[in-house]
């Protein structure tokens, strides 16, 4: 089985969110940049499928040069082989297209990619890479076993989950459930001096026009201080819900 | 033309989102002096959507369950028959599913998570929420045909008394090859996306054998529970319950946080609620920041008897 994991670069999760040129681009001064929570999920899953399956596992990402390092860290965690397709991340679709054509030319069996990425927050490059390639597709995927082309797995849905049965070829919007927190993986020194020579390929983008383009960033309205209320008076707490927040 | 918008049902019965997205696809419609036909599946009365401002339901019959890859083939079908070069859908786990392959099977720029009414129509802009919460990004979107994703409760309910005429629509099925095993769903329990209210508990409720207190607070309050992270990572809770950044997002109206110490990749989770009301030991707590209201106090002291003046308070209200 060949599987392809797709690796957003995206901000640490305590990063703070500034803006720059005018609020037109996100402002990388000082931030960290991570595999996306959800694709680390999903690249655990698939060092599994290696270790118990066989499987060969390729990361990829579009995006310049700056993602390499999050590339050689996704190698150091074990897998095979890296791609970069030499294009700036604009738009999902965009993106979609571009890992698409990767997806063909490579003939993977099986396309990991996160539910959404936590900066853009499209929730629709593993979607849309399933459309253009016409590979079955799974979101919201929280758990996942393969048997030959047989494939169990599940999705969360609103306020519960559901099993669903299918084939490969296969791609799936991942999360949290597909491996568990502990069992995440931190590179460790043998892992990362091996990574160094591993491949990191650099593939270049197909023509691919923009759907949707950014124009403007903007940060949520500074909030007004705390109402504090004494546990000795949770009448008032529910006065102002009902009266001033109109909530209950 | 025509704004299509996808109202969507369970039991027969338009879910509070469906009203919400038509709601907003009236917005839009008046923004570009034009109407709105909705698509829906087994519905017992489409009138309903009349008022909210639909003019035109197309019923599809079908009795499969939801599939995204044939519910995302029959939205298209729909749009192609009315000819709709905006398309509105929720944000629920079944319309951000179907979303990006309608997306590529029309050809159609997708923006998700947009939380206004467009703020401009040429070029057609919205408002989305990014970086889970933390900021807005405005985007346009370039295609003939576009789709916006609603982030649910974010636009609210609007009424638009009017009459709606209703249509079978028999499309074509097409095959999918993902088939449904089972579905394991609490149907006694708000879920999370559905809900006005939202008690959630954190590590500082000490053990999974305290949340009792929680889920009569819920009850009480006609809410969903919810926990953090590391509560979810130890068990004590289901991992559908966990909200944040890397768990589910919460737009709430309400959002009570019992024990929760606000780290920034919670709040990113919940920002998008409306009210936040905290309950924690710590006055120190990063969360009173972020809340609203807050109680400094022991939520084993607290919530009991929030309970019981709660109870009072519907008793009264009733
Ligand atoms: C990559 C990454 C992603 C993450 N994503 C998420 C996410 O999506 N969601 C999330 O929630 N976290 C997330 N986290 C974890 C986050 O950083 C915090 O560790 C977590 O939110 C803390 O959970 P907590 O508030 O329940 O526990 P704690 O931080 O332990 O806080 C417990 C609180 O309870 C209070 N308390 C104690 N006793 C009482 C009492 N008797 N009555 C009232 N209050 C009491 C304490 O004062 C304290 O403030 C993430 C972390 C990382 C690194
Ligand atoms: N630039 C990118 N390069 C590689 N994979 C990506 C990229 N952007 C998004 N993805 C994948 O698509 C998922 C969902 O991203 P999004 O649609 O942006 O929310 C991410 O978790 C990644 O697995």
């Amino acid at each position: 089985m060949k599987i392809l994991v797709c690796i957003s670069h995206v901000p640490d999760t305590t990063s703070k969110i500034n803006f720059a040129e005018g609020d037109t681009k996100f402002d990388t001064n000082g931030v960290q940049f991570v595999i996306n929570p959800n694709d680390e999920f999903g690249l655990t899953r698939a060092m599994w499928f290696k270790e118990k399956q066989g499987a060969s596992v390729d990361v990829v990402n579009v995006g310049g040069s700056e993602t390499e390092p999050t590339l050689r860290k996704a190698l150091a965690i074990g897998a095979d082989a890296a791609i970069r397709i030499n294009n700036p991340a604009t738009d999902g679709f965009a993106v979609a297209k571009q890992l698409a054509k990767v997806v063909q030319d490579g003939a993977y069996d099986l396309v990991i990619a996160g539910r959404e990425s936590i900066d853009y927050n499209g929730g629709m490059v593993p979607g849309m890479i399933a459309g253009l390639t016409g590979a079955n597709f799974v979101n919201n995927c929280i758990s996942l076993d393969i048997d030959g082309d047989t494939v169990t797995a599940s999705r969360e849905i609103d306020g519960g989950k559901e099993t669903l049965s299918t084939t490969l070829p296969l791609v799936i919007g991942g999360q949290k459930g597909l491996v568990e927190e502990s069992d995440l993986r931190i590179p460790n020194m043998r892992g990362i001096m091996m990574a160094r020579k591993k491949p990191l390929n650099i593939v270049e983008p197909v023509d691919a026009i923009t759907e949707t383009n950014s124009v403007k960033f903007e940060k949520p309205a500074p909030r007004g201080a705390v109402k504090l209320v004494s546990p000795d008076n949770l009448d008032e707490l529910i006065s102002l819900l009902h009266n001033e927040a109109k909530v209950i | 033309m025509s704004i299509l918008v996808y109202t969507e049902s369970e039991q027969g019965r338009f879910k509070k989102i469906a009203l919400e997205v038509a709601s907003y696809a009236k917005a839009v419609a008046n923004q570009m002096g034009t109407t709105v036909t909705a698509v829906t599946f087994n519905a017992n009365d489409a009138s309903e959507l009349g008022n909210y401002g639909v003019d035109k339901v197309l019923n599809v019959t079908h009795n499969e369950g939801f599939n995204a890859k044939v519910y995302a083939d029959i939205i298209k079908q729909a749009a192609e028959k009315e000819a709709a070069q905006i398309i509105v859908i929720s944000s629920s786990a079944d319309s951000k599913y179907l979303a990006p392959l309608l997306a590529v099977g029309l050809n159609a720029g997708y923006a998700s998570n947009v939380v206004e009414a467009p703020t401009s129509t040429s070029p057609f802009t919205v408002k989305r929420s990014a970086f889970t919460n933390k900021a807005f990004n405005f985007t346009e979107i370039n295609t003939p045909i576009k789709i916006v994703g609603v982030s649910n409760n974010s636009f609210g309910l609007v009424e638009n008394l009017g009459s709606t005429t209703s249509e079978e629509f028999s499309p074509s099925i097409t095959s999918s090859n993902v088939t449904v095993q089972s579905i394991d769903k609490a149907t006694d329990k708000v879920s999370i996306a559905d809900a006005d209210i939202v008690v959630s508990g954190g590590r500082g409720l000490k053990g999974p054998e305290n949340w009792g207190m929680l889920e009569e607070l819920a009850e009480v309050l006609g809410a969903a529970t919810a926990c953090s992270k590391p509560v979810s990572d130890l068990g004590w809770r289901p991992h559908s319950e966990h909200v944040g950044q890397t768990g589910k997002p919460v737009a709430s109206n309400l959002y009570i946080a019992i024990g929760i110490s606000g780290a920034i990749q919670h709040l990113a989770g919940i920002n998008a609620s409306k009210v936040k009301v905290v309950i924690n030991t710590d006055a120190e707590a990063p969360f009173f920041k972020a809340a609203d209201y807050g109680v400094v106090g022991d939520a084993f002291e607290v919530v009991p008897q929030l309970i019981e003046k709660l109870k009072e308070f519907k008793a009264q209200n009733a």
